[in-house]
C-alpha cells in the first residue's frame, strides 16, 4: 500500500507487465520444448499480444501517471499502443509462412517481436528521458536481432549488422542530447523540462537537436534515413513489414510527445527542424523511389516519404497537428501491412520474388489481389476517396491552419511526384503482359490483406470513429 | 417534397450496377454478355431516375434543390448534396451520355469486358457526384476519384501509346488539384466550414481570394483544359478507347468550367474580376492557337481534341465576362459541346472500328459507300463550326455577346476562331467524306449499322433541337445564373465604390 501511495501504482502498467512476464514464459516453453515449438510459441505470442491489447482497453479511462511521472497512460498512449499491437500481431501473422520453413524454425523470433513490442509500449508511455531511452533500446535491440534472423542469408545478416551499427550511433546521439537537456534543465521528466525551458538557450537547442536526430533515425526521416533501404531490402519480408509498421508508430509517438510536452516553450526552435526534416523526407522519399526496381527498396523510400508527411502534422505544433499525425500513422500502418501482405504473395513455384517487374499482369492472373494492391497504391499516393487521402488531408489541414504554407505546397507537390512511382506499379500490374499465375495465396495473407484493403477502400464511408479517437488522443497531450 | 434521396440514388445507382456485374458468374462469354447488358440497363435506369430530377425541378428557384445532408467527417464537413440550375444540366448530360458510351463499346471492347464496364459505372458515380456535391471536401473526393477509373480506362483499353497518355493525364490533373486542396483547407479555416452554399455567402478576405482563386484556377485550367496546360488532352484523347474519349470530351472537361462557375466566380468575385483579363488572354490564345494547330492534324481524334480546347476557350471567356449572356452562354456551350464532341468521337470510333486507323489520309470518298454516315457526320461538323440552326451556334453566339459588353478586343479576336473552326472542320469533312473513293481498302466499307444509328440519331436530334430551340437548357439555368451574376456584380461594384470613396 505504501508502495502505491508513493506514486507507484501498478495498474497502469498492467498490460506491459503481462506482456513482459508472458514473453518470459514463452521463452521457457521454447527453451524446454525445443525447435518444434515454433508454431506453438508463435500462436501463443499472438494470443498474448491480443490479451495485452484487451487489457489496455479495459484499463480505466482518463490519464494515469505512475513511477513518479516516468510512465504516462493517457488517451494518446492508449491509441498508439493499440496501433503498435495491431502492427505486431499482423507481423506475426504474416510471418507464419516464413517460420514454417524448416531451416528457420526459430521460436525466438516471436519472443523477440514480443520484447520489441514491449519496448514500444514503454516508449509510447515514456514520461521522462530515462524511460524513453529504456523503451527505445529494448525495442531496437530486439529489432537488430530480428533483422538478422535469416542466419544463412548474407543480405539479412548485413542488414542486421548495418542496422545495429547505425542504430547504436543514433542511440549515442540521443543520449548525448538527453544529457545536455538534463544538464541545462536539471531534470529528465518531460513536465520538468517543459517548466524549465521557456527560452531557447544555445545549450538547450543543442540538446534538442541531438535528441531529435536520434528520434529521426528511428522513424527513418531524412537526413538519418541511410539505413532504411538496405535494411528493408536485406531483412526477411515479414520483418520488413514489421519495421515499416509498429516501430514507426512508437518512434513517431515519442517524437510527438517529446516535441509537444517537453518543449512547448520553444516551438519555433523545433518547428524549423521538423519543417526541414519533413520537406527533406518528402522530397527524397518521392524522388529516390522513382529509380527503384526492388519493391522492398521502393517501400523503404515510400516509408521515408510518409514519415515526412506525418511530420507535416507535427510541424504545426497544435492539437489539430497531433490529431493529423495520429490519423496519418493509423492509416499508414494499415496501408503498409496490406502492401506487405501483397508482396509476400508474389511466389511462383515456391520461390519468392521481389522485383516490380514480377508483378506484371497480376490483374489478369489474380484480379482481386491486383485490385486490392492497386487501391493500396493509389491510397499511398493520396488519391481520394481512399484512406490515404484522409491521412494527408488531416496533416495538411493542420499545417495550413498553422500558416505553414511553403511546407504545405512543397508537400502536396512532392506527393504528385510520389504518385508517379505508385502508378508505375499499377501500370505493371494492369497494362503489362501477364507472367505465370502465382502460387495459391495463403489464408493468413488473405486475411491481413482483406482487412487492410477493405479498411482502406471503405474508410471514407465512416471515418468518424478513427478521427474522433485521434482527436481525443491528441487533446490528452495538451 | 422529396420523400426519398433521389440525388443520392442517381449518384450511387451505377456503383450498385458495378457490384452486380462483379458478382455475376458464368463462363467467359456469359460474363461478357451479362456485363454489357447490366451496364446498359444500369445506365438507362440511372438516366430515367435522373429525368425525375428534371420533372420535379423548379426552374424559378435559384437555390439548391433536392438537398440532402448527413454528418460525415467532422461537424463542419458533411455529406451535402443538391443541384441548382447550373449543375442540373451537367448531371443530366452525364446520365444521358452514359448509355451511348456503353453501346459504343458493345462490339469494340472484347478484352476484360467486365472490368471495363465496372470502371465506366464507377466513373459515372464519380462524375454525377462531382456535379451534385455541395461540400468542398466531398466535391474534391468525387473530382479526384474520377482519375482512378479514367487512368485504368486509358491505360488498359487504350491505343499504342496508352501508358504515356494515361500517366500524363493522371499526373497533370493531380498536380493541378493538390493546390486546390490546400486552398480548400485555407477556406475551411477562414469560414469554419466547407459547405458550399455557406461559403458562397461568406466574404473571403481579398488576399486569400487571390491565392485561393489561383489554386482553384490551377486545377480547373488543367481540367478544362486551357492553353498552355492543355497538352495532356490530345494524348489522352488519341489513346483512349472511343467511349473514353466521349466521356473525356463531353463530361470530364466540363468539370473545369463547372468549377469556375461554382467556386471561382461566386466565392472569389474580386479575384475573378481582377484576373478576368488573364482569362480573356488565355482564352483568346486558346481559341486562335489551338484552331491553327487543329488545321495541321493528321489524326482525326487529335483534330477534334484540339477543337475542344478552342471551344472551351469560348466557355472560359464567357464565364469570366461576368454577364448574364456570357455565363448562360458558357453553360449552354458546355452542354452543346458535350453532345457534339461526344458525337464526333463516336463518329470517329465508327470508322475506326472498320478500318483501325484514324489517319485522315486513309479515308476519302466515304459518301459513296456510307451516305447515312456522311449525313450524320455533317450535322455534327456543322455544329462544331457553329452554324446557325445547330446547338453549337447558340453557345458561341451568346458567349461572344456576353464578352462584347465587357471587352471588345477579346470578343473580336475570339470571333476569328469561328472562321478558323470552319476551316479545320470543313477540311476534315472534305478529306474524309468527299472526293472519289479510290482507296482499295475502303471499297467494301459498310454504312451505319442499326446499333450505331441508334446511338447517333438521338444526338443528331438534340443538336438540331437545341439549335432551333435552346430554351429548355437556358430556362433551367436562368434563375441560378441570374443570381450568380447579381451576386458577382454586387461584390465587384461594392469594392469599386469603396475605392472611389477613398
Amino acid at each position: 500500500m505504501s508502495f502505491e501511495s508513493a506514486g507507484y501504482q501498478l495498474l497502469p502498467v498492467l498490460p506491459e507487465l503481462v506482456l513482459a512476464l508472458g514473453a518470459m514464459v514463452l521463452l521457457m516453453i521454447g527453451a524446454y520444448r525445443g525447435a518444434h515449438s515454433t508454431a506453438l510459441v508463435t500462436g501463443l505470442a499472438i494470443g498474448l499480444l491480443v490479451l495485452t491489447g484487451l487489457l489496455e482497453l479495459a484499463l480505466p479511462a482518463g490519464k494515469a501517471i505512475t513511477f513518479g511521472g516516468s510512465f504516462i497512460l493517457d488517451d494518446f498512449a492508449r491509441f498508439l499502443k493499440i496501433l503498435a499491437l495491431i502492427g505486431s500481431v499482423a507481423t506475426l501473422v504474416l510471418s507464419a509462412e516464413y517460420l514454417a520453413d524448416s531451416s528457420r524454425r526459430i521460436f525466438e523470433y516471436s519472443i523477440l517481436v514480443l520484447l520489441s513490442t514491449l519496448g514500444m509500449m514503454v516508449l509510447i508511455s515514456a514520461g521522462d528521458l530515462i524511460m524513453l531511452y529504456l523503451g527505445l533500446e529494448l525495442m531496437s535491440l530486439a529489432l537488430y536481432v530480428v533483422a538478422a534472423s535469416n542466419r544463412d542469408n548474407v543480405k539479412s545478416t548485413e542488414a542486421g549488422l548495418k542496422y545495429f551499427v547505425l542504430g547504436a550511433l543514433s542511440s549515442g546521439m540521443l543520449l548525448y542530447g538527453a544529457s545536455l537537456v538534463y544538464g541545462f534543465t536539471g531534470t529528465v521528466s518531460f513536465a520538468g523540462v517543459a517548466a524549465a525551458v521557456k527560452t531557447g538557450s544555445i545549450g538547450i537547442v543543442f540538446g534538442l537537436v541531438f535528441l531529435l536526430a536520434g528520434l529521426c533515425f528511428k522513424i527513418s526521416a531524412v537526413p538519418f534515413h541511410m539505413w532504411t533501404p538496405d535494411v528493408y531490402e536485406g531483412a526477411p519480408t515479414p520483418v520488413t513489414a514489421f519495421f515499416a509498421s509498429a516501430p514507426k508508430v512508437a518512434a513517431l509517438a515519442v517524437f510527438t510527445r517529446v516535441a509537444l510536452t517537453a518543449f512547448p516553450g520553444i516551438v519555433p526552435q523545433w518547428q524549423q527542424i521538423v519543417v526541414f526534416v519533413a520537406i527533406a523526407s518528402m522530397a527524397l522519399g518521392s524522388f529516390a523511389a522513382i529509380g527503384q526496381r526492388n519493391i522492398k527498396r521502393l517501400m523503404a523510400y515510400s516509408s521515408i516519404g510518409h514519415m515526412g508527411f506525418a511530420l507535416v502534422g507535427l510541424a504545426a505544433g497544435t492539437t489539430e497537428g497531433a490529431q493529423g499525425v495520429l490519423v496519418y500513422i493509423a492509416i499508414y500502418v494499415a496501408m503498409t501491412l496490406g502492401s506487405f501482405a501483397v508482396i509476400l504473395t508474389i511466389k511462383r513455384n515456391g520461390q519468392q520474388f521481389e522485383n516490380i517487374s514480377d508483378f506484371a499482369g497480376l490483374s489478369r492472373t489474380n484480379p482481386l489481389l491486383a485490385f486490392f494492391f492497386a487501391m493500396l497504391l493509389f491510397s499511398l499516393a493520396g488519391v481520394p476517396p481512399l484512406a490515404g487521402f484522409f491521412a494527408k488531408f488531416y496533416v495538411f489541414v493542420a499545417a495550413i491552419k498553422a500558416g505553414l504554407f511553403t511546407l504545405s505546397v512543397v508537400g502536396v507537390l512532392t506527393s504528385v511526384v510520389g504518385a508517379y512511382y505508385y502508378l508505375v506499379i499499377v501500370k505493371v500490374m494492369y497494362f503489362d503482359e501477364p507472367l505465370p499465375k502465382l502460387d495459391p495465396v495463403r489464408v493468413e495473407l488473405r486475411t491481413v490483406l482483406g482487412i487492410a484493403g477493405l479498411f482502406n477502400i471503405f474508410f471514407f464511408a465512416y471515418p468518424g470513429p478513427l478521427v474522433s479517437m485521434a482527436s481525443a488522443a491528441a487533446k490528452s497531450l495538451f | 417534397m422529396i420523400t426519398w434521396p433521389i440525388l443520392s440514388v442517381v449518384t450511387f445507382l451505377p456503383v450498385v450496377g458495378a457490384l452486380i456485374i462483379y458478382i455475376s458468374r458464368g463462363d467467359d462469354e456469359a460474363v461478357r454478355r451479362n456485363a454489357r447488358w447490366i451496364a446498359l440497363w444500369t445506365t438507362l435506369i440511372t438516366f430515367a431516375v435522373s429525368l425525375m430530377l428534371v420533372w420535379r425541378f423548379d426552374p424559378s428557384q435559384p437555390d439548391f434543390q433536392f438537398v440532402e445532408k448527413a454528418p460525415w467527417l467532422a461537424n463542419a464537413i458533411t455529406y451535402h448534396m443538391g443541384v441548382d440550375g447550373i449543375s442540373l444540366p451537367f448531371v443530366i448530360l452525364t446520365t444521358a451520355l452514359m448509355p451511348f458510351c456503353i453501346i459504343a463499346s458493345w462490339k469494340s471492347i472484347t478484352l476484360r469486358v467486365r472490368e471495363y464496364m465496372m470502371a465506366f459505372l464507377l466513373l459515372e458515380t464519380l462524375m454525377v457526384g462531382t456535379f451534385s456535391a455541395l461540400d468542398l471536401v466531398l466535391f474534391y473526393l468525387f473530382f479526384e476519384g474520377g482519375l482512378i477509373p479514367m487512368f485504368l480506362i486509358i491505360g488498359v483499353w487504350g491505343g499504342p501509346r496508352r501508358v504515356y497518355a494515361s500517366f500524363k493525364f493522371f499526373l497533370y490533373t493531380l498536380l493541378g488539384s493538390v493546390l486546390m486542396l490546400l486552398a480548400i483547407m485555407a477556406l475551411y479555416w477562414n469560414a469554419g466550414t466547407t459547405d458550399i452554399p455557406t461559403l458562397m455567402h461568406t466574404a473571403v478576405p481579398r488576399s486569400l481570394q487571390t491565392w485561393a482563386w489561383l489554386a482553384f484556377f490551377a486545377s480547373f485550367a488543367v481540367k478544362m483544359p486551357m492553353w498552355p496546360v492543355h497538352t495532356w488532352l490530345p494524348d489522352a484523347h488519341v489513346e483512349a478507347p472511343t467511349a473514353g474519349s466521349v466521356i473525356l470530351a463531353a463530361i470530364l472537361l466540363k468539370m473545369g468550367g463547372y468549377g469556375f462557375l461554382r467556386f471561382s466566380l461566386p466565392m472569389f468575385p474580386l479575384a475573378s474580376h481582377d484576373f478576368a483579363p488573364l482569362i480573356f488572354s488565355l482564352s483568346v490564345i486558346a481559341i486562335i492557337y489551338t484552331s491553327l494547330v487543329a488545321l495541321m492534324q493528321e489524326d482525326m481524334k487529335k483534330l477534334i481534341a484540339y477543337s475542344s480546347v478552342a471551344h472551351m476557350g469560348f466557355v472560359t471567356m464567357g464565364i469570366f465576362a461576368g454577364t448574364t449572356q456570357g455565363i448562360a452562354g458558357g453553360v449552354f456551350q458546355m452542354i452543346s459541346h458535350g453532345i457534339v464532341s461526344g458525337a464526333l468521337f463516336l463518329c470517329v470510333g465508327i470508322v475506326y472500328d472498320r478500318m483501325h486507323t484514324r489517319e485522315v489520309a486513309a479515308y476519302g470518298g466515304l459518301v459513296n459507300r456510307m451516305p447515312l454516315y456522311a449525313l450524320v457526320f455533317m450535322v455534327f461538323t456543322m455544329a462544331n463550326v457553329g452554324l446557325p440552326g445547330t446547338s453549337g451556334f447558340v453557345g458561341e453566339f451568346m458567349t461572344l455577346i456576353g464578352t462584347f459588353k465587357v471587352s471588345i478586343p477579346t470578343a473580336t479576336f475570339a470571333t476569328t476562331g469561328v472562321i478558323l473552326s470552319a476551316a479545320y472542320a470543313l477540311w476534315l469533312y472534305r478529306k474524309v467524306i468527299f472526293g472519289a473513293l479510290v482507296k482499295p481498302s475502303l471499297a467494301s466499307i459498310k454504312d451505319l449499322t442499326f446499333r450505331e444509328g441508334l446511338t447517333l440519331m438521338p444526338l443528331v436530334a438534340l443538336t438540331v433541337l437545341f439549335g432551333f430551340y435552346p430554351k429548355p437548357v437556358l430556362d433551367v439555368s436562368a434563375a441560378s445564373v441570374q443570381q450568380l451574376v447579381s451576386n458577382y456584380n454586387t461584390a465587384v461594384t461594392a469594392v469599386k465604390a469603396a475605392a472611389l470613396l477613398q
